[in-house]
Parts: C-alpha cells; sequence; structure tokens
C-alpha cells in the first residue's frame, strides 16, 4: 500500500531506466563511427540530446514538487522517475562523450553532473535511512513537546536551585542559558548539546559545595554527594538536591534526544544543499557546453 | 403582582426579544423576563467582535428590530436601540424557575424563589444553552466563585480551584496555569470525558506538577473567608477525607442542564426519551399546553433569524391575527417546479395525502422539513444516485415511480411506488449507497438533507418505526432474498430485532452457543480469537455486512469474538428463524457456507500474521473504525519535509487541514491529526446553518454558509478542525521561485485580525483536480489514504 520511491509502480521506472541503458549501450557498441566515437557523430548528437533533456526535465522537479493543484501524477512517481533516469544519466553521459575527459568546459558539465548524481545517491540512501531511526529516537512525541518539556524542566529546575543554594543555582541558570540545540549546519550535524557539560557543572558545583566540608568530595559519585550533603543539610535540602539532580538529568536525555532529532533531519535535508545549488550550476554548464559546442562547429 | 399581563415573554434571545419588541409596537401590556443582567446572553457570550451572520440568506427577516450580518457589539448595541425605542418592558435578571397554569387559565411565573408574574400567554424562548450547573453546594454563589470564564489571561498571580473534569474545565485550568497557582478538583478518578488532546494537556500538567489534582474528590462546602490573606476556602470530600483548600477564585464548570426538564416541568411534552428530541408546537408554534408558545432555538430553529421572525409571527398568532409565516415564499419558490403546482398549501395537503409516512407529522414539522428538502422532477431513465455514492439524503416518492437496481449483473429492478421512501439505508449506517436508483415515469420526489431526516426519526414516533421497519425488511431481503420467497423473508423480518452496542462492547465470545446473527446497521465491529492467552484481531467488518453465522451453519460455537469497534446497532436474526431460512433454502445454504469457507481461510492468513491484528486494534483504537477514508503516514518513508501539510495549504486558502507530526504512532504507522471522514460525523451534529455536508463520494466538506458557531470544532472528537479566515492573495509560483515574490508554497498564514472566521477542515480535496493533494506531494510514498474496509489488507500488507 505505500510505496517507497524505490518500488514505486511495481519499478515502473527502473525498467525505463534499464531499457534506455541497454538501448544506448546496444547503440553505441553496434554504432561504427568513423575515427572515434564522440559527441560530434549521429549517435553522439543523439545521446547528448537525450541527456540535455533528461537534465531539463530533471530540474523541473523542483517545479513541479511545489505545484500541488495540478493533475500531473503524484511527487512520488515524479521522483522514482527521477532517480532511475538521473542514475542512468551517467551512463548516457559517458556513451554521449565517448569516455573522453579533458580539462574544458565540456568536462566541467560532466563532473557537476556526477557530483549531483552522487548527492542523489546519498539522498536516496537518507530517505530510506532516516526516517525509521528518526521514529524510533522520538519514541512518540514530537520536537515540540520536548522542546516544552525541556523548557519546563529548566524553569523547575531553576525554582528549585534557588531553594538550595546561590552557588547552584547561579550553575542551573549558567546552564540553560547555554543550552543551544541546532544552530548552524555543521552543530546540528554533529548533534551538539549543552546539556551533558551542564550536568557535569553541576555535579562539579555540587562537589565544591561539599568541598569546603570533605576534601575529596570532588572524586564521588553523584548518590554519594547526595548523601553526603544529607548529613550536611537538612532533609528537605536533600530531597531537593535530589530532585533537581533527576530534574537535570532528565533533561539532559531530553536534549540528547532533540539533538538527535535535529541532525537526523538535518542528515535529511542537508544534502539537497548540495543537489540544488549544483544543479543549477550544471545547468549553466550545460548551456556553455551546448553553446560551445555550436559555435565551434 | 395584581397586574395580568397578556403576554409575558421568558428569555431575551433573538426570539424573545423580537417577540416582546412586536408587542411593544403594537401596545399590547407585556414583560419580558431575562435571566442574565443583559439582552440576548446567548449572544452577548459570543466571542468579542465575532462577526456574526444572517443565514439562511434568502429568508426575509420579518422583526421591529433590525438584523443583518456584522460584528456581535453592533448588532447587540442596535437591538438594546430598538428595545428603548419601543420602550418594550423588560426586567433583567430574572431567572423563572416555573410556571404554573392556574384553573382560571392565567400563568404563574415565579422568578427566582419567591416573585411571581401573572400572564395570559407565555412565549418561551431561553434557547437551548441552557442553565449553568452550579456546584450545589453551600456557599456555591460567593462572590469569588464563578461558573464561566472568558479571559484566562485576565487573572494573574492567584490560587484558583478550577472544579470540573470535561473539556471547558481543562482548557480553563491549563490557561490560568500559566500566570496562576491551579487546582484541579475532579469528582472521578481519571479524566474519561475530555477530547484527547485535552487529555494529555492536563495529565501532563498534573505529571509535572504544574496543576494540583484532587481525584475522587467532591465540593462539600464554599466558606466567606474575612480574615487571613484568601477570601475563601474550599472544603473537599476526598478518597482520604476531608480537605480544605484555600484559594482566591473558584471556577466551575460543570457544564450546563438542558432546558428539557424546566420545560417539562411545565407540562411541555417531548416525543421521546432522545436527547435531539424537541417539543412538538403547533402552526402557531403553540405547544401541548394552550397559551404556551415556544420559539426559537427551544423548538429546534438553530438560527438568529428565524427566531426573531417567529417572535414577530409569535405576537400575531396570539392576538389572533392571520398571518403568512415569512418562510412562505421559500415554500412557494420550492413547490413551482412541482406538476399543477397551485398554492403551498394544497402543496402540502398533496405531500401529506400521498406520503403515509409523513401522514403523522404536525403541519409545523412538515413546513419545516419542506424548507430543508428539494422536490426533485427527474427525467425518465435519469439516475437519482448510483451504487457506492456517498450520499446521504432521503427521498420520498410524491408521485409515479422509481426502479431500484438490485442485481447490476442482470439488471434485474424492482419498483418502488409514489408513497413509498428510499435512501433510509445510507441515512442510517452512513456508508455508500448500496444500489443504484432510477427515475420511473412521472416521478415527483421529496429529497431531504440527512440532519433534517433525522429530526423527524426523533421527533416523530411513527417515523422512526416506520423507518425501521423497512430498513429491516430491505437489509434482510437485500442479503438473503435472492433465494428465499417473499413469505420466508417475511418470516425472518418477523423475528429480527435491533440491538444497540456501545463501543467496546461484546456481540459474542469465542466459544459461546452461537444464539443468532447480526447485520451490522449502524458502526462496525472487529473479530478476534483468543490465541495463546493474548486477543488477536483478525478482521474488520464495516457496516451492511454479517457476522454469526459460521457457528449457525455450522451449528456449533462461537469461533471468534464479535467486539464493537464504535456504537454500533445490529440487526438480531434469532438463530431458530434463520435455521429455517436454510433448511427451507439449500442453495442459499451453499452460498452462505461458500462465503464461511473463505472467511476461514481469511482468518488463517490472518492468524499466520498475528501482528497485523495489533495495527488493526491500534487503528481502530484512533477512530479509524468510524472512519471512511483516513490519512495514513508510514514513519519509515516520511521524511519529515512537510510537503503534504504545505500542500494542503497552497490548495486550501493558507491553513492546512492537517497536521503531520501530531498524533500517535505504532509499528512505523502514524495517524496525523487530520479529518477521518467518519460515516456518522459528530462534526455534522449542531451546526446551526446545516452547514457540513457529504459530497458523493464521501468527503465530508463544510459549505460557505458556516456561521463561524465553533461547534463543530468542540464536537469533532478528533480536533481537526479550525476556525480560519480567509487569506490574502498572493503572487503564483514561479514568482516566487525566480524573484522571492510573497509567501512561498504554503506560507501564506491567515489573517489572524480577521474576526469574519469560519471552520475549515480537510474536504479531501474535492474541488482539486487529482484528488488529494497531501498524498500527490509526498515525495517519499510515506502518505496515504485508505478506507478501512481496506484495514486487513493493508495490516497484512506490513505484516507479510
Ligand atoms: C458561538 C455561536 C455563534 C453563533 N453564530 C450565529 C450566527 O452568526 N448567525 C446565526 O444566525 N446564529 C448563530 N448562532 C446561533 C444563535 O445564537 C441561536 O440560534 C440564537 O441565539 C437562538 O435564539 P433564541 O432566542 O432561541 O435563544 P437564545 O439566544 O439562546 O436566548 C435565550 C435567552 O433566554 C435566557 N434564559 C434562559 N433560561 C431562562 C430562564 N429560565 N428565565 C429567564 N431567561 C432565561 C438566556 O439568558 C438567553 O438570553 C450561534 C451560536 C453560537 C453558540
Ligand atoms: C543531473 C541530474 C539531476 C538533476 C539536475 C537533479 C535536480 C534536482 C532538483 C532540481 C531537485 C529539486 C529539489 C528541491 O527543489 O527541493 C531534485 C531533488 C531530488 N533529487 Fe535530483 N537531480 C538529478 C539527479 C538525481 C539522481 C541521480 C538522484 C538519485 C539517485 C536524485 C535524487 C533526488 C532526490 C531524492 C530529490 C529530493 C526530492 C525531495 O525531497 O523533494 N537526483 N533533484
Ligand atoms: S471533522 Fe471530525 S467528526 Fe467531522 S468527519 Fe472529520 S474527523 Fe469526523
Ligand atoms: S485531502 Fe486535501 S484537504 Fe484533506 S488534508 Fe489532504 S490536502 Fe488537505
Ligand atoms: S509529504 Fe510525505 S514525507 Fe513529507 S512530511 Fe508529509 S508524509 Fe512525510
Amino acid at each position: 500500500m505505500h510505496e517507497s520511491i524505490l518500488d514505486y509502480g511495481r519499478y515502473r521506472y527502473l525498467w525505463v531506466a534499464l531499457i534506455l541503458s541497454i538501448g544506448s549501450l546496444v547503440a553505441y557498441l553496434w554504432h561504427d563511427p568513423i575515427g572515434v566515437p564522440n559527441g560530434g557523430t549521429w549517435l553522439g548528437y543523439t545521446l547528448g540530446t537525450i541527456g540535455a533533456l533528461l537534465i531539463l526535465w530533471l530540474l523541473w522537479f523542483g517545479v513541479r514538487k511545489r505545484r500541488y493543484s495540478g493533475a500531473s501524477g503524484s511527487a512520488r512517481g515524479w521522483l522514482s522517475a527521477h532517480v532511475y533516469l538521473g542514475s542512468t544519466l551517467i551512463l548516457i553521459a559517458f556513451l554521449h562523450s565517448g569516455f573522453q575527459v579533458g580539462w574544458n568546459i565540456h568536462t566541467l558539465a560532466l563532473a557537476l553532473m556526477l557530483l549531483v548524481i552522487f548527492s542523489g545517491f546519498f539522498g536516496v540512501y537518507a530517505y530510506l535511512r532516516y526516517p525509521s531511526l528518526m521514529t524510533r529516537n522520538r519514541a512518540n512525541t514530537t520536537r515540540d513537546a520536548m522542546l516544552e518539556e525541556i523548557r519546563e524542566l529548566d524553569q523547575q529546575a531553576l525554582a528549585l536551585a534557588d531553594k538550595i543554594d546561590r552557588n547552584i543555582h547561579d550553575v542551573v541558570l549558567r546552564s540553560i542559558q547555554q543550552t543551544r540545540l541546532g544552530g548552524g549546519i555543521l552543530a546540528q550535524l554533529r548533534a551538539r548539546d549543552d546539556s551533558a557539560q551542564a550536568l557535569a557543572s553541576l555535579r562539579k558545583a555540587v562537589s565544591t559545595a561539599g568541598a569546603s566540608a570533605k576534601a575529596d568530595a570532588g572524586s564521588q559519585t553523584m548518590v554519594m554527594m547526595v548523601d553526603f550533603l544529607a548529613n550536611q543539610a537538612s532533609d528537605a535540602q536533600s530531597d531537593n538536591l535530589r530532585r533537581l539532580i533527576d530534574m537535570v538529568s532528565r533533561k539532559s536525555a531530553l536534549a540528547t534526544r532533540v539533538a538527535r532529532d535535529i541532525q537526523l533531519q538535518a542528515l535529511m535535508e542537508v544534502w539537497l544543499y548540495l543537489h540544488v545549488p549544483l544543479s543549477l550550476g550544471l545547468l549553466g554548464a550545460l548551456t556553455a557546453h551546448v553553446l560551445s559546442v555550436f559555435f565551434y562547429w | 403582582m395584581s397586574e395580568v399581563f397578556e403576554i409575558a415573554v421568558i428569555g431575551s434571545g433573538p426570539g424573545g426579544m423580537s417577540a416582546a419588541a412586536r408587542a411593544a409596537e403594537l401596545k399590547v401590556s407585556h414583560i419580558l423576563l431575562e435571566a442574565s443582567p443583559q439582552l440576548s446572553n446567548t449572544i452577548f457570550r459570543y466571542q468579542k467582535g465575532k462577526h456574526v451572520m444572517a443565514e439562511p440568506e434568502a429568508l426575509p427577516l420579518r422583526a421591529p428590530v433590525p438584523f443583518e450580518a456584522g460584528t456581535r457589539e453592533a448588532i447587540l448595541d442596535a437591538w438594546d436601540q430598538g428595545m428603548t425605542r419601543l420602550g418594550v418592558n423588560i426586567r433583567y435578571g430574572a431567572e423563572v424557575s416555573a410556571i404554573k397554569k392556574r384553573d382560571d387559565g392565567v400563568f404563574e411565573i415565579s422568578i427566582g424563589r419567591s416573585e411571581k408574574v401573572l400572564a395570559k400567554n407565555v412565549v418561551l424562548g431561553i434557547g437551548l444553552q441552557g442553565n449553568i450547573r452550579k456546584m450545589g453546594v453551600p456557599g456555591e454563589d460567593a462572590p469569588f466563585v464563578q461558573y464561566q470564564l472568558d479571559d484566562p489571561d485576565e487573572y494573574e498571580a492567584e490560587t484558583i480551584i478550577v472544579v470540573g473534569a470535561g473539556d471547558a474545565a481543562i482548557e480553563n485550568a491549563v490557561a490560568l496555569a500559566k500566570q496562576n497557582q491551579v487546582i484541579i478538583v475532579n469528582r472521578r478518578d481519571e479524566f474519561a470525558r475530555a477530547k484527547e488532546g485535552n487529555l494529555r494537556a492536563i495529565s501532563k500538567a498534573i505529571e509535572d506538577g504544574v496543576i494540583e489534582c484532587y481525584y475522587g474528590s467532591a465540593p462539600e462546602r464554599v466558606d466567606k473567608l474575612s480574615v487571613g490573606r484568601k477570601p475563601g476556602r474550599l472544603i473537599l470530600n476526598t478518597p482520604k477525607g476531608r480537605a480544605q483548600v484555600l484559594c482566591d477564585r473558584i471556577i466551575a464548570r460543570l457544564g450546563a442542564n438542558p432546558p428539557r426538564s424546566f420545560v417539562e416541568a411545565c407540562g411541555v411534552v417531548f416525543p421521546n426519551a432522545d436527547p435531539a428530541s424537541v417539543p412538538a408546537i403547533s402552526e402557531k408554534y403553540e405547544s401541548n399546553v394552550p397559551g404556551l408558545y415556544i420559539v426559537g432555538a427551544l423548538g429546534g430553529y438553530p438560527l438568529i433569524k428565524q427566531a426573531m421572525n417567529q417572535g414577530y409571527e409569535v405576537v400575531e398568532y396570539i392576538l389572533g391575527n392571520i398571518v403568512e409565516p415569512a418562510d412562505e415564499p421559500l415554500l412557494r419558490a420550492k413547490f413551482e417546479t412541482m406538476p399543477g403546482f397551485r398554492s403551498v398549501s394544497s402543496a402540502l395537503e398533496l405531500v401529506q395525502k400521498s406520503v403515509p409516512l409523513l401522514a403523522t407529522i404536525t403541519p409545523l414539522q412538515l413546513r419545516e422539513f419542506m424548507i430543508d428538502s428539494a422536490i426533485r422532477t427527474p427525467k425518465a431513465g435519469e439516475p437519482i444516485f448510483k451504487r457506492n455514492d456517498y450520499t446521504n439524503s432521503f427521498y420520498c416518492i410524491v408521485s409515479g415511480h422509481v426502479e431500484i437496481v438490485v442485481d447490476e449483473a442482470s439488471d434485474k429492478r424492482i419498483r418502488l411506488e409514489a408513497g413509498e421512501f428510499f435512501g433510509e439505508m445510507s441515512l442510517i449506517s452512513g456508508r455508500r449507497r448500496s444500489a443504484t436508483v432510477h427515475a420511473g415515469q412521472g416521478c415527483v420526489l421529496i429529497e431531504t438533507p440527512r440532519r433534517s431526516m433525522q429530526k423527524l426519526i426523533n421527533s416523530v414516533d411513527g417515523v422512526k418505526k416506520l423507518v425501521d421497519r423497512t430498513f429491516i425488511e430491505r437489509a434482510i431481503r437485500g442479503r438473503f432474498g435472492d433465494e428465499a420467497t417473499p413469505a420466508q423473508i417475511r418470516e425472518v423480518v418477523a423475528s429480527a430485532s435491533l440491538q444497540k452496542f456501545k463501543a467496546g462492547e461484546v456481540l459474542f465470545r469465542e466459544g459461546d452457543e452461537g444464539d443468532a446473527l447480526h447485520l451490522v446497521r449502524v458502526g462496525s465491529l472487529t473479530i478476534s480469537r483468543n490465541l495463546g492467552g493474548r486477543e488477536v484481531v483478525l478482521s474488520y467488518v464495516p457496516a451492511g455486512n454479517y457476522v454469526g453465522e459460521m457457528a449457525i451453519i455450522g451449528g456449533g460455537k462461537r469461533s471468534a469474538t464479535a467486539k464493537a469497534a464504535i456504537a454500533t446497532e445490529t440487526i438480531r436474526v434469532d438463530r431458530d428463524a434463520f435455521r429455517k431460512l436454510l433448511e427451507q433454502n439449500p442453495l442459499l445454504r451453499a452460498r452462505l457456507a461458500q462465503e464461511v469457507k473463505q472467511r476461514t481461510a481469511e482468518n488463517i492468513t490472518m492468524q499466520a500474521a498475528a501482528s497485523g491484528g495489533d495495527i488493526i486494534s491500534f487503528l481502530v483504537g484512533q477512530g479509524v473504525g468510524e472512519a471512511t477514508d483516513v490519512l495514513l503516514i508510514d514513519e519509515s518513508l516520511c521524511v519529515r519535509c512537510d510537503n503534504c501539510e504545505k500542500a494542503c495549504a497552497e490548495t486550501h486558502g493558507g491553513t492546512s487541514r492537517l497536521d503531520r507530526e501530531a498524533g500517535p504512532t505504532f509499528a512505523d504507522v502514524h495517524v496525523p491529526t487530520s479529518c477521518r471522514h467518519c460515516e456518522h460525523p459528530h462534526c455534522m451534529k449542531d451546526c446551526p446553518p446545516d452547514a457540513i455536508r457529504r459530497a458523493p463520494n464521501g468527503e465530508v466538506y463544510i459549505a460557505d454558509n458556516c456561521i463561524g458557531c465553533g461547534n463543530c470544532e468542540r464536537n469533532c472528537p478528533y480536533g481537526v478542525i479550525h476556525m480560519a479566515a480567509k487569506p490574502k492573495q498572493k503572487p503564483g509560483l514561479l514568482q516566487w521561485l525566480l524573484f522571492g515574490a510573497g509567501p512561498g508554497p504554503g506560507e501564506s498564514p491567515y489573517d489572524p485580525d480577521s474576526n469574519q472566521k469560519k471552520a475549515v477542515k480537510c474536504d479531501m480535496c474535492k474541488d482539486v483536480k487529482g484528488g488529494p493533494a497531501c498524498v500527490r506531494a509526498c515525495p517519499t510514498g510515506a502518505a496515504i489514504r485508505i478506507s478501512p474496509e481496506q484495514l486487513p489488507e493493508y495490516a497484512y500488507a506490513r505484516n507479510p
């Protein structure tokens, strides 16, 4: 019932792509040009035209994708065709050029095209692999809900810390101010979140708060610190502290999940930032390639 | 209390106000009693600046005070001025608690506890909002106790106790908790009555300690305090004993008592216990109590203009004047297409004489029925509806005949003659039409929309009985009539009865003795078996199918459990009667045996893919059981590009009608918040202008005459309706792509300041070429729409 971009319409476009590839290959092998095979022969022109039209059609997908009201098929059909026919371009382009490359505008177009295509391959991989990971990571909530919960936890932690100790309040406040989820594209991809650091600095603050009484508190585990503080302060204090640490740990776990969520989303999007500009570059290079061929002719 | 008024009007809504104004205009002695401190409390309580619409457009207004579409403020102002100009004798803050007719025919109207007003005639226009339920404990009227909350942001830094567990209480509590300390008091142990979204919000707030909750607790007393920082306290009866809570404010949201019991106490009779039924009133709006008249929403007329017209007319009638009802021109325009039309009254008479179903209804009911209906005069041979259409209107044959195609392959037809009716199947089951119907020679039909027909069925017992009996007969004949004779069928019909089941209730259990066969008439079932101690759902049975035949044919015990997926009604056919039918008809027996075999085979396949059953259970739990079409997203394919939402917004005036991210997920199947196009749409109930309709392909959509009252938003249990204003025009796609002109695709938010809000929801893209834009725009194939009939197949496909 759900069909992915690969098995859409029972692999309809895979077959189309295979037939196109095999057809071109057979023509190429059967064709016996005068001299070396290249773009200047009749087959070269034919393949070149097919390739150029294909590229234009692949570019058109960006427009089609945003045309929501037309009746020209489903986006997944278009994308399935995009993926399979786009891939055949590798073969068609090389056959078109007769496997000749050099340092010129023609090869620039080829290189750009290959970059676009390989970024597309990554895209397909990302589209098939990351969605499930994302679902699992989210565990049935939404990112907004997680962010909301983090915000609430922050508020509560701050209120609680205020009751415990000035020093700890400052630490919590600083860690909240420093928490940054997402950010630039690289930060997103690295799944950075500062919550672990916040927890660490809280631990440190707790231990230095205790250190005035006991010198080696810094090396103790959290539970021991709480126990330690329980001896120092009132019952309510240690209970508050335990709750604070619970809160910050929970926040840290959430922040890690949000960061992972952002990372996965970024992975699914980032390649498009190569794919699309490069494909526009390709359009330029292709135009230059075609013009120069006609100019020299 | 010596003065006896000619007319006492109770309730100053559009109906009552207009009646009092007309009485004042004619200088008739009158009094207008209004419970609240202002005119027209219902309208007064609309949201500030609301744009009030004057539907139905075609209906002329006949009232001494003006009314045209405009803001709430402008309309209330005009009415207030009208009251003063005409010198209406109005008393505010006068809540009528009882109306008694004395032996001398004069009505004694009690206000509050002690005061009384006398009048010869009473016009009751108290609307349907009902009396707000109070806590019913000492101190319930203390100054810091309130029963309404218009703007939660008005309060801050207070300790507020919210009493109640419904949606209103939860929404208030959650909103107030932003700036206040909130305590919620719930009589029960859980928030069972609330919508999914509210339930989540309150559970979370309680879990996080933002709101404190007293479960299983009931208020016992409210005390006003004169010392201390808080003005009051609430004494609670909790499971752990008595508790007291100090507070600044108590907000009790306990809903409203429908006005019915008050009206009944006045002597007015309702036709049956159905909460949707309205009292029968005469053509002159008089109830069964002579001298007691009912106008407006209470009498079943839910729009302002209708209520105002009735207020005017009722005073004329009381004075003995004859006025042509304001809807007369509408009726005339309707009947004019009828061959041989002379006058409205003769046409009404003809209808009532030729259609026995309508013979017993009152003239006013008939008028209303006809106003909502359309007269159709199709040419001979023209299809009236087609098999598998999703329409749900109801047809009465006034003259001529129609032909129903019972078997498409052989084009076998049966004839229905003048006086009979059809279309009841889809009306009741909410499912597709089961057969195509063609018009015969000289055919004149009355087509009635679902809501009006249901209202009639709920208000007149005779109509309900006749429709039900016909339904049973036709359903059984449709299922078994091919092989059996009419006499045999009649015998089975005589033994059949209707049976209702609540969601989750069991029809029969695996291992029970098979005592009856059930034809599902409304709702749907799940079939499950106990496999190794675990309940495994094997299949889903929508309305129109039958269950329970296996045990009867096989002669043994139930092989599976049948459970109602949603509120369900079945036609129950007794085992013995059915056995007899089978014995008489070996052919029928053979056909059913064949079907049993096939079902067994299907069950075995499903049993092998037992986890598919879990998907069915999950989806049924999400309300898919009452859906006709639901959007599902495969989260292992969804790349969260939100193209689906953008497409929806782009094709629907800038607001997406689906929320992709919200909603639960199970085994990668995600049910986003989007319309399920329910078989019996909850949103349709209480839509004053009847603006929510069902198109032939099943789409439930909202027409332009929506008045923006927000009832549907509240009634939809899936939270998929929003109130939104029309967005501004935006430039085309290529202009955006090339020059960055205007907002991009899917990014045109509606104008948030506009007060001209109407309800918007998914219309399944019925006006978009190519079908559902959300599904077509999904680049990865994650989003699909399916109907519940496809559930088993779907579940199986995901778990081969
Ligand atoms: C949010 C909302 C928006 C709406 N928008 C529109 C719209 O745009 N256009 C439209 O045509 N319709 C609209 N409606 C419907 C419209 O409000 C009603 O049809 C109309 O108010 C019905 O008028 P009525 O006179 O029958 O009763 P109501 O207007 O309900 O008036 C009843 C009055 O009786 C008083 N009362 C009740 N009990 C007693 C008692 N025991 N003693 C004394 N007084 C009593 C009440 O305080 C109230 O003032 C809307 C409804 C809602 C809820
Ligand atoms: C020269 C060849 C190609 C060109 C010019 C091209 C161009 C484009 C363009 C313009 C888009 C629209 C992006 C947007 O507007 O969001 C796109 C999307 C995409 N392309 Fe290509 N493409 C090419 C080859 C390929 C190949 C070979 C593959 C995969 C094997 C591929 C996979 C994709 C995918 C997965 C998308 C994303 C669809 C979406 O999320 O909406 N492309 N491509
Ligand atoms: S709006 Fe809600 S109640 Fe109405 S059909 Fe859609 S899901 Fe059902
Ligand atoms: S079917 Fe159309 S209206 Fe409904 S959610 Fe999809 S795009 Fe929106
Ligand atoms: S369009 Fe498809 S892939 Fe994109 S968010 Fe919607 S369901 Fe997911």
